[in-house]
């Protein structure tokens, strides 16, 4: 947990002029991911040997550049190249890279850079190279505690994906979800959280209650999730850095779907009584309960807009599930779901402009985004089942889960996470230790 | 000296219509599949509607007192077989007046997660008032709702399903 006091300090090395050289559109699928050659962090002899003590890493200069390599591969918008190919030595390449012998090998960008073991501390510097315009677009170097050294690869790929996209990374983020285990009937859930590329896997409680819906407040290391502990279904407010748990409010019955304010100050929920479910907000600071909305239908999966001045909710007054729309006082609600089907777990995108959700239409469930109005539905992805999408910090990737149908026997289930482009494009499984679901994304670590 | 990245944007149409046409097919085949099972899930005699009414699952909470109701999708409305059960577990509790009991409120596996919790508490409140009008105190009655949770048939078909929407009378002491 301490990783994540330490701060990182970096610096500019030199100033890098704007001037438009290479740039990767990320608002269309993207069918021709640019090939980059992301050539391993030279090391010299004595840092190599001091790294390899501390961290058991033979040499991490090259596992540094496979976590950036990996993660650019991952984003679907780039191309890393073959190491074979390479030309040029690390330590070379890192001064004044030979732009003839990268282009020969079709690399229109080239990541190169340098470790070093100064005072126990793990220095790095990178840079990030327009092979084809022969000019330096980035460069930077940081210090840090050795241990941080994977935080290191997601930093880099950020200021690399910022650079060339013009758009902020997700990389230095980490993933908090449900970890399954055990038959459908008598699902063993724990929460756990894992680095957005899956390593750094760690399992928070012990699974001897049913732990459901994690997510993560948008301005520090606190998680909102239902446990059913001593089978009371409660929502509640987990410190990851000291590991300490509180119920949120003093309700007489279950609370259910939390999910925090954008400013992190409060947390929103529904709260069921008499087969009615309503919309609470409790005020952290000073423990302020307040009713939003106010209807005999089921009112659940409140999320704010990232202005906080409104809330998306499913509600089923219509009769059946749809997504509505209405002020965060409650006021002025309005549907904005009108397609086929039924729609679930609306999610305000942290850019504001869209809302993700859940869709069933004739047995089949997608996953999918409106604009703020309703308008402009678009379905992403289809599947026998799948459901709650979470953003990525920058609003371009959602995360959810997908559980497979079972055979005849009722065997052979299995839930996963799955990432997908805001495009529709780039879907791919996200490697979990064990079966997962209801996977929430933090914000950025650094920024 | 610059080169920026051009895309071919037909390509791009191309492919997402593929897609379309891809999803639109499969969609239809999904449903002709869903209905072929629903007839003949009926035919079976376990379901009336989408309502189960087999016993396979059921337990009892005496002889002659089922211990569950079941629901139709997306329903909380009890069926005239659930209220005939209620009747006889409200009686049954009238007998035995020191019995408290907790209603589990459950839901299928096709909705999402947190609709299902809400709609799992509002079933379970429909047996809580049914058994209130038959005399039964409400400081008897706590509810608890697992919604998709706690499925009792892991089966992924209609008639699965089906055992899975339910209300389960448990003694609580």
């Amino acid at each position: 947990m301490k990783i994540f006091i330490k701060i990182i300090v970096f610096f500019i090395l030199i100033p890098s002029k704007s001037f438009s050289l290479i740039e990767v559109d990320i608002t269309r699928g993207n069918l021709d991911p640019l090939p980059i050659a992301v050539s391993p962090l030279s090391i010299d002899e004595n840092s190599r040997q001091n790294f390899e003590k501390i961290l058991k890493k033979k040499n991490i200069g090259e596992e540094i550049s496979e976590i950036i390599e990996v993660n650019l591969k991952t984003s679907g918008l780039f191309n890393p190249l073959n190491k074979d190919a390479f030309l040029q030595a690390p330590n070379i390449a890192n001064l004044k890279p030979r732009f003839e012998d990268w282009n020969l090998i079709k690399a229109q960008a080239l990541i190169t850079g340098k470790v070093s073991y100064i005072d126990e501390k793990l220095r790095v510097e990178f840079r990030l190279w327009d092979v084809l315009a022969g000019k330096e677009m980035v460069a930077l170097a940081f210090t840090t505690v050795p241990t941080n050294w994977r935080r290191v690869g997601h930093i880099i790929t950020d200021k690399v994906y910022q650079r060339l996209t013009g758009e902020k990374g997700y990389f230095d983020t980490r993933i908090i979800y449900v970890a399954e285990e055990g038959p459908k009937t008598k699902r063993i859930k724990k929460l756990a959280i894992m680095d957005q590329d899956g390593a750094n896997n760690k399992f928070l409680t012990l699974g001897n209650e049913l732990v459901l819906t994690p997510r993560f407040n948008p301005t520090s290391q606190m998680v909102t999730y239902l446990s059913y502990f001593r089978n009371l279904p409660r929502v509640y407010l987990l410190d990851i850095e000291t590991g300490t748990q509180e119920v949120v409010g003093d309700f007489p019955g279950m609370t259910f779907a939390p999910r925090f304010s954008p400013d992190g100050k409060k947390i929103i929920m529904s709260f069921a009584k008499d087969g009615n479910s309503e919309i609470y907000t409790m005020d952290l600071e000073n423990r302020i309960v307040e009713k939003i909305t106010n209807h005999p239908s089921i009112d659940t999966s409140p999320s704010f807009s990232p202005d906080g001045k409104f809330i998306c909710f499913n509600s089923d007054r219509s009769g059946y599930q749809q997504i509505y729309v209405m002020k965060s006082d409650g006021s002025n609600v309005k549907r904005i779901s009108f397609g086929k089907g039924l729609y679930g777990t609306p999610v305000w995108s942290p850019r504001g402009d869209l809302i993700a959700f859940t869709k069933l239409h004739k047995g089949k469930f997608y996953i999918g985004v409106m604009r703020i109005d309703g308008s402009g539905e678009r379905l992403l992805t289809e599947n026998f089942y799948q459901e709650a999408p979470s953003w990525s910090p920058n609003g371009r990737v959602l995360i959810f889960y997908r559980e497979t149908k079972t055979d005849d026997k009722g065997e052979g289930f299995s839930a996963k996470l799955w990432s997908i482009d805001l495009t529709g494009y780039n879907e791919r499984m996200v490697k979990t230790p064990t079966d997962a679901s209801d996977p929430s994304w933090s914000s950025l670590l650094s920024n | 000296m610059k080169k920026s990245l051009i895309r071919n944007i037909d390509q791009g149409a191309i492919m997402k219509l593929n897609k379309i046409l891809k999803n639109t097919l499969l969609i239809v085949f999904a449903c002709f599949a869903l209905s072929a099972c629903a007839t003949s899930k009926k035919t079976s005699g376990q379901m009336q509607g989408d309502v189960y009414t087999g016993t396979d699952t059921v337990e009892y909470l005496a002889s002659g007192v089922p211990d569950r109701v079941f629901f139709a999708t997306n329903e909380s409305v009890l069926t005239t077989a659930s209220r005939e059960t209620l009747r006889k577990q409200a009686a049954y509790l009238r007998k035995n007046s020191k019995i408290t009991i907790v209603l589990e409120g459950h839901a299928d596996e096709r909705g999402t997660r947190e609709y299902n919790l809400a709609l799992g508490e509002r079933r379970a409140n429909a047996a809580k008032d049914y058994l209130m009008t038959y005399g039964i105190s409400s400081n008897r009655i706590s509810v608890l709702s697992y919604g998709k949770e706690r499925p009792v048939d892991s089966g992924s078909n209609p008639l699965a399903w089906s055992k899975n929407r339910r209300s389960v009378t448990v003694k609580a002491n």
